[in-house]
């Protein structure tokens, strides 16, 4: 156990998700159970002007924004806020009465890779075919990043600590993480953490495109996101947000709360190596996974599954693989990755996964990796597939790695019995 | 334009903008304490109603408007303006159409 301030338990009371697949989180862990893959055309944006082998992606379907948001908001926040503010309240309104809690103890972290994308190339086309004069007065807080977290704060009246983490990838996990942080050094009561993200947008996916990250399978959209597996050739664009009410342990037992489990653990460092590639090896994955388990103080024989970054990109699979086996040995560990059916939602992704994680903990089961036909011989990791696999609660391991090097890794645990 | 034309448009610029009834939107309505308009809210308004009547509405002329009635004066005062001949603009025709 690291040491440290005194550290109070945390406990995991509410949980949301606007994910691809599902809307309420019953849709959306069936779908991640069932392995079921949300990828198909593009409908948000006309694709056309996408080069042809990139034009899928993973949606959110469609919901009424009526219940979070009045006309005139919702026409002055970016989708990334719709996605993110949504899954925040949901989370909240999961978790039930809070009780008496102090709103300047109460916060909001929230991941967020990009901010309002679509809104800034919206407007940028305005501002070069229209004049500056035509450029809407909303954009600036319309495509700020820190949108998301400052509109749940100001819903819920929470005048405590609220920050916006942008760390491309990892920042769904590190949203929860920090947010966790808090909670357990006594600096806040109650936090709502996690992530939100839509830049399944033109220039995004032509960026991420021209990068060679995403996966080109046009013509067999569903079976393009597969993590582990060896025919991977890319990650695929989702859009999505996640929130988890994280509470104090003792309040949230005091006030009768339904417990999901608990955040036993949590660490993050840097590759401090490229700017998009990861360390070869995975050597600061691994690092930060250790780190976590030493926080959680647990060792890795105790860890019942590992929710993987698995983006279904080449070289992310193969370094998370080998940081696995440097953490816990050859397959000795079940491991999952949830992208293969929802795609990578950027800084959604840990946030959504930690739902997942909680959901599957709920259940007692590990949800399969979609697409994971079978293994890579060049990865030494017991990957689920095929269907879910019965595994006996005990604590989970989420990672999220992003561009930057970024690394976050999570340690979660179950309700107790 | 006439001005009843001018407040047909007005107020169908508030629904859209605003997503307030159209019935609200009085001459006498005041945008800030009756639709809620605060300063950046303004800042879209003018900019719906510019492109609405083709026609250019200089920031000191916004002083002192509070209601919808004189803005639509404002607006008249302006398509009337030599400076900026709403007929010969570009969108001219289509945006003084008044429909919807």
């Amino acid at each position: 156990m690291t040491e440290g301030p005194p550290r109070r338990r945390v406990a995991v009371t509410g949980l949301g998700v606007k994910a691809p697949a599902g809307t309420d989180l019953e849709a959306y862990w069936k779908a991640v159970r069932d392995g079921t893959p949300t990828a198909g055309p593009i409908r948000r944006f006309d694709p056309e002007i996408l080069p042809e082998q990139f034009r899928f992606a993973c949606e959110v379907p469609e919901f009424d924004l009526g219940p979070y948001f009045d006309f005139k908001e919702a026409r002055h926040a970016d989708r990334a806020a719709h996605l993110g503010v949504a899954a925040a309240l949901d989370a909240v309104a999961d978790a039930g009465d809070l009780g008496a809690v102090d709103p300047a103890r109460c916060g909001v972290y929230a991941g967020c890779g990009v901010g309002g994308l679509m809104s800034m190339e919206e407007q940028n086309q305005i501002l070069h075919n229209r004049g500056a004069s035509r450029v809407s007065p909303y954009l600036v807080p319309m495509m700020m990043a820190n949108a998301t977290p400052a509109t749940i704060g100001m819903k819920l009246g929470w005048s405590g600590p609220n920050l916006c983490v942008a760390t491309a990838c990892a920042a769904g996990t590190h949203g929860v993480g920090e947010a966790y942080m808090l909670v357990r050094y006594g600096l806040a009561d109650v936090m709502v953490g996690g992530g939100t993200e839509a830049c399944m947008t033109p220039l995004a996916m032509s960026s991420f495109g021209r990068m060679g990250a995403l996966s080109p399978r046009v013509n067999d959209p569903e079976h393009a996101s597969r993590p582990f597996d060896p025919d991977r050739d890319g990650f695929v664009m989702g859009e999505g947000a996640g929130f988890l009410v994280l509470e104090e342990w003792d309040h949230a037992v005091a006030r009768g709360a339904r417990i999901y489990g608990e955040v036993l653990g949590y660490a993050r460092n840097t590759d401090a190596y490229h700017i998009t590639a990861p360390v070869p090896g995975g050597a600061g994955a691994a690092a930060c996974m250790q780190m976590a388990l030493a926080d959680a103080g647990i060792e890795p024989s105790d860890v019942a599954h590992v929710n993987a970054h698995g983006t279904s990109t080449p070289l992310n699979d193969a370094s998370e693989a080998q940081a696995l086996v440097k953490v816990f040995g050859e397959r000795a560990v079940p491991v999952t990755s949830g992208k293969g059916v929802t795609g990578h939602l950027v800084a959604g992704a840990g946030a959504i996964e930690a739902v997942a994680t909680f959901l599957s903990l709920r259940d007692g089961v590990v949800a399969p990796t979609a697409n994971h036909d079978r293994d890579d011989p060049e990865l030494a990791i017991d990957v689920v597939s095929g269907a879910a696999r019965e595994v006996a609660p005990g604590p989970v391991v989420s990672n999220s790695f992003g561009f930057g090097g970024h690394n976050a890794s999570i340690v979660l645990g179950p309700a107790p019995a | 334009m006439d001005r009843q034309e001018v407040l047909e448009g007005l107020a169908d610029v508030a629904v859209e903008l605003l997503g307030v009834d159209k019935a609200q939107v009085t001459e006498g309505a005041r945008f800030d304490e009756d639709l809620d308009v605060d300063s950046l809210g303004l800042v879209e308004f003018v900019m719906a109603v510019e492109d609405r009547f083709d026609v250019k509405v200089p920031e000191d002329k916004l002083e002192g408007i509070t209601t919808v009635g004189q803005a639509a004066d404002l607006v008249l005062e302006m398509a009337g303006s030599p400076a900026e001949p709403a007929e010969t603009g570009p969108r001219g025709p289509n945006a003084v159409s008044g429909a919807g």
